[in-house]
């Protein structure tokens, strides 16, 4: 079963960081692999570039810089992985930089999409 | 239809006592929990019809295990898309859980721990984990979960589905913690278990003040506990505690349905087989390194049982568990609970001092029994006008109509100028 682990931050002026550091996530990244589960992830760069496209009902576009005012929480990057079942995602979750120092890990099951052939 | 529902009702109740162990072995070979309980109806049904024509089998669970695996296998040829699913799941099960321990009747295993577990997760919401566990492992149906936790039929039902589906997508699994996670995973199955028997002794809202069937189906949960988890101390707590708490029930409730405090109850009328049952659990609770809450619980709850009326308890003893206790679950309920206890053992003032260091705590704010502790210890100093304000605000945040009841009568007593009634209540 396919998880996503997305690592959020709390939204902050300037770096949104929670102490851990490069070498933290390198080491994470590592022992996903070793351990056979890691399937595909990525780090983002910050809110800063970010762009928000949406389309109109008339099929006319929108394009404003940086996310929805409010953003509480940063996502910063994300992991997926395939594991057993939830236990072992929350545990690979728990032991991510990204769970300490007042970020957070969201673990959500990947829907399997069916598509009739 | 009805005549139908009911008919099934009265299944379920007859085989309430095998319902939690056949589903969760079948959850344990099938690991779809809607798949489990549909063939374990059915098994109970079949069992119905069979056993009153053919005789009750020498071993009715290995009976009905057998039925129902053979029924959950002929869904499993009749629906290949099922199968495929379950497929999948048994082979990560397995990858999982490459060496499931050996059972000691391999004919009929008790899966029942790993469901506690799957019922109680964590990832689940909370109000919901209670509810779970009622429903698949004390066999209650949808119907009386409902009526437990005193929420409409549909609600209850949508509840179910919702953290059934949970258990489903988010592949929330069935098995027993490791001994690495078991410290921190046991806490919500005790939790959930104890809910049940809260909402039963002390019901939330409603007619009555407390409802014995709840807190029995808690009781036979947690024995059911006990034998699984035979080291764990804290499950030889939370049933002690239970127990200890639930020989008090016949003397809690006066012949009207009013509420009779502690310190008013019969304690004649106490039963004394359950407190000698509590009070054994109690030592192995508290024996050994580092107790835990529910055996500290259980070890002040042994002290008032223990006590041949409120002015020989042994108050000293019951504040210091309660500060074992605060320094365990730093609760404002807990520090309440502890001044009510310091006011016995120092007097009314150094209760009342310490209940004015909790007025800012938020989480007290909506609790009926902080305004109604504070107006007691007001009424014992005399200071009347002050209590009447604080049983006032209590009445305005009570549940249960017998509570309600009680208020009011010690508002009179202290509003009337007359002598304290309070001491008159019914025994």
């Amino acid at each position: 079963m396919k998880y996503m682990l997305l690592f959020m931050s709390p939204a902050t002026d300037g770096e949104a960081g929670n102490g851990c550091t490069f070498e933290d996530w390198i080491r994470y990244d590592r022992e996903m692999k070793d351990a056979g589960i890691w399937v595909s992830g990525h780090p983002l760069q910050d809110l800063t570039t970010c762009t928000t496209v949406q389309v109109g009902p008339d099929g006319e576009r929108t394009i404003t810089d940086g996310p929805f005012a409010e953003t509480r929480e940063v996502l910063g990057g994300y992991d997926i992985i395939d594991v057993p079942n939830l236990d072992v995602a929350l545990d690979w979750a728990a032991r991510s930089p990204g769970a300490t120092g007042g970020a957070s890990v969201q673990v959500r099951p990947v829907a399997e999409v069916k598509v009739e052939v | 239809m009805a005549g139908a529902e009911a008919a099934a009702g009265s299944v379920e109740a007859v085989f309430r006592e095998e319902h939690g162990r056949l589903l969760a072995s079948l959850v344990h070979r099938f690991g779809d929990l809607d798949l489990a309980e549909e063939v374990a109806s059915e098994a109970i049904e079949a069992a119905l019809v069979r056993w009153p024509v053919d005789g009750v089998p020498s071993r009715p669970g290995a009976w009905l295990l057998t039925t129902a695996r053979r029924r959950a296998v002929d869904r499993l040829r009749r629906d290949r898309g099922l199968a495929t699913r379950l497929a999948v799941l048994q082979a990560e099960a397995e990858r999982a859980d490459p060496a499931p321990p050996a059972d000691a009747d391999p004919d009929l295993p008790d899966d029942r721990l790993a469901l506690f577990f799957t019922c109680a997760h964590p990832a689940l919401p909370a109000q919901d984990r209670g509810a779970l566990t009622l429903r698949f492992l004390a066999g209650l149906t949808t119907a009386e979960v409902a009526r437990a936790f005193l929420v409409p039929h549909a609600t209850m039902a949508q509840r179910l589905v919702r953290a059934k589906r949970k258990i489903r997508d988010a592949r929330i699994p069935f098995r027993v913690p490791g001994a690495d996670e078991l410290p921190g995973r046991l806490p919500t199955v005790l939790q959930a278990v104890y809910s049940i028997f809260t909402e039963g002794y002390a019901a939330s809202s409603g007619p009555d003040l407390q409802r014995t069937e709840l807190a029995e189906e808690a009781i036979r949960l947690a024995r059911i506990l006990r034998r699984l988890l035979p080291a764990e101390r804290e499950v030889a707590g939370l049933l002690g505690l239970m127990l200890l708490v639930h020989a008090r029930r016949v003397a809690r409730t006066g012949p009207d349905g009013a509420v009779v405090l502690l310190d008013d109850q019969d304690r004649a009328r106490w039963d004394h087989a359950m407190i000698d049952e509590g009070r054994a659990l109690v030592l192995v609770a508290l024996t050994g390194p580092a107790p835990g809450p529910y055996g500290v619980q259980a070890a002040i709850a042994a002290l008032h049982d223990e006590a041949a009326d409120v002015a020989s308890t042994d108050w000293p003893q019951v504040v210091a568990l309660y500060d074992v206790l605060l320094t365990m679950v730093p609760s404002p309920v807990v520090a309440l609970n502890r001044a009510a206890a310091v006011a016995m053992r120092d007097g009314p003032d150094a209760g009342l001092a310490l209940l004015d260091g909790l007025a800012d705590d938020p989480r007290l704010r909506g609790y009926h029994l902080y305004p109604a502790t504070r107006a007691d210890l007001l009424r014992r100093l005399g200071r009347h006008d002050e209590a009447a304000a604080a049983y006032r605000s209590a009445l305005a945040l009570v549940g249960t109509e017998p509570e309600r009841a009680h208020l009011l009568r010690r508002l009179a007593s202290v509003t009337d100028d007359g002598p304290d009634r309070g001491c008159t209540l019914p025994r």
